[in-house]
């Protein structure tokens, strides 16, 4: 096992090196951009026919490398359209890279938009069940998890209300109980949860500090410098798909900061 | 440690096997899908479930008011009508409905990762609580029209069971081609009605003239099913060997090839929807 990338002097014992759970090996990927849309299959015929179906290559990621470990809070920063997000949903196994290899160890939880998998007419109860086998567990183990998912949403008796029937903050705080309610071995975070209210977030980021300190890698994705400053210990600046900077979160920001005021 | 899972996206599995076994894992996915749609449809209406058995039941009954007398000479028109109908419902309104839930999983699709035959295995799913439930008022039909059941209808599942593995395949090639072209299903929606028609379904066989008959038939995938259903409840014939192998061929060999184009292509699906 390698120590590519690690900034740290490596002081500990090969041992106790910290396990890599998330490894990429010069990920790339590729979305192909038509230069009009395309919508229906009769305008397809028609280009077709006509031999204009052309598309643009757009690289979204390009030969990204880097080594995440157990316990870590990894940051990535980036402008908008830098490859965070498709830097997560590799990570997540939505997208499958163009080229290069992702490699995990692990259960991955990601946590992006939550209760994106609620359905209104539904309770609160059934939510729970669609959106906990959504994540890939099983009816039993969303059964054995159902009381303490009820007591951190703070829902009480509205549990078997339809869910057209709550707040945007209850539904947030259900997605978030259930998204949670299982502790993973990688979190995958898109931007800082504004979930419900100061209280909440407290709970949530409480929450959160738990899995790490249990060991989980969480990797997380903000526009904010001071975010990832504040809680990671390592971060990686994207740039057009590319990696810019890669070490110490703090260096990182520094320099993310300093290019973005110069 | 040994049985952390580890993901290795240049070490897969042949993309045909492993949608088969990550649908393992994910099967009480599948019956939340098909719970949420059941109580979706009858949740808020007055009638419930019974509207499962209603609505082939109206079909019926305006059908065989507006057909019997120009198919006059067929015996217990009422029920081959509804046996015909309960199997081509079936089959029109899965491979709707799994088109529809793809396009709806799309949002799903793109932040967290399932398995995406998983919409249209929940499609048959809701299907078949539906198809089960309009057997009720079709053995009613039966018993009315002089036709009770017979031993015979004990063929019954292997019908059913090969009208889901032809479903499941036309459901998911149809649902690979709209991820890419939407509009597909509008036009998906206006060949049901012409293959409907092509398809002894409100006619018997004989109102074909037999010229066509053979071509018109033996080229449908549908009548063979369909047939399937027939036999056993409207003829109280067991199939013939034949009969079986030929609509099985037809029926598994859709499955295969709808299997194997949708799982080739469903990396591309969360660029596309």
């Amino acid at each position: 096992m390698s120590l590519l990338i690690e900034s740290e002097p490596s002081q500990l014992p090969v041992l106790e090196e910290p396990e890599v759970t998330i490894r990429l090996d010069k990920v790339s990927v590729r979305y192909r951009v038509p230069h009009e849309r395309i919508g229906t299959f009769k305008e397809y015929a028609i280009r077709t026919l006509q031999r204009r179906a052309n598309h643009d290559e757009f690289w979204a990621l390009r030969g990204v490398s880097l080594e995440v470990r157990r316990g870590e809070v990894f940051g990535i920063i980036g402008r908008n359209g830098a490859g965070k997000s498709t830097l997560l949903k590799v990570v997540s196994q939505v997208l499958r890279p163009t080229e290069g290899r992702v490699w995990l160890r692990g259960q991955v939880a990601p946590l992006l938009e939550l209760g994106g998998g609620f359905h209104p007419e539904l309770t609160g109860r059934e939510n729970v069940f669609l959106n906990g086998t959504l994540l890939s567990h099983s009816r039993r183990e969303v059964e054995a998890r159902f009381e303490p998912i009820v007591d951190f949403a703070e829902l009480g008796e509205f549990i078997d209300a339809p869910l057209r029937t709550y707040s945007t903050g209850m539904v947030a705080r259900l997605g978030f109980a259930v998204a949670t309610a299982w502790e993973p071995d990688i979190l995958i975070l898109d931007e800082v949860l504004a979930v419900g209210d100061e209280a909440f977030q407290r709970k949530c980021q409480a929450r959160m500090r738990a899995f790490r300190d249990n060991g989980a890698t969480v990797l997380m994705v903000s526009h904010n410098a001071a975010t990832v400053h504040a809680m990671c210990q390592r971060a990686l600046w994207l740039d057009h798909g590319a990696v810019r900077a890669l070490g110490v979160a703090v260096e990182v920001v520094t320099q993310y900061q300093q290019a973005n005021a110069g | 440690m040994i049985d952390v899972p580890v993901y290795d996206s240049a070490k897969r599995p042949s993309p045909i096997v492993e949608e088969l076994l990550q649908v393992l894992r994910y099967r009480d996915l599948i019956v939340q899908l098909v719970r949420r749609d059941v109580i979706q449809r009858y949740k808020r209406s007055i009638l419930g479930v019974a509207w499962t058995m209603l609505n082939p039941l109206g079909m019926m009954l305006v059908m065989t008011i507006a057909f019997s007398n120009v198919f006059g000479g067929a015996r217990a028109y009422a029920a081959y009508l509804l046996i015909g109908l309960v199997a081509w419902n079936f089959f029109s309104q899965t491979t709707v409905l799994a088109m529809r839930q793809l396009v709806w999983g799309g949002t799903l699709i793109q932040r967290i990762y399932v398995p995406k035959t998983i919409f249209a295995i929940s499609s048959i799913g809701t299907g078949l609580v539906n198809l089960l439930l309009s057997l009720i008022p079709l053995a009613v039909v039966m018993v009315v029209t002089g036709l009770p059941p017979q031993p015979m209808a004990l063929f019954l599942p292997v019908s059913i069971l090969l009208l889901v593995a032809f479903t499941l395949g036309v459901g998911l090639l149809l649902s690979t081609v709209a991820v890419y072209f939407p509009d597909v299903a509008e036009m998906y929606e206006i060949a049901l009605l012409a293959w409907m028609y092509l398809t002894p379904i409100i006619y018997p066989e004989d109102a074909i003239p037999e010229a066509y008959r053979w071509w018109l038939f033996n080229l449908n995938p549908m009548y063979h099913l369909v047939k399937l259903f027939r036999l056993p409840l409207y003829y109280d014939l067991w199939p013939s060997p034949e009969r079986i192998a030929v609509a099985a061929i037809v029926a598994l060999g859709t499955l295969a090839i709808g299997w194997i184009v949708f799982t080739r292509r469903a990396d591309e699906f969360a660029y596309r929807i």
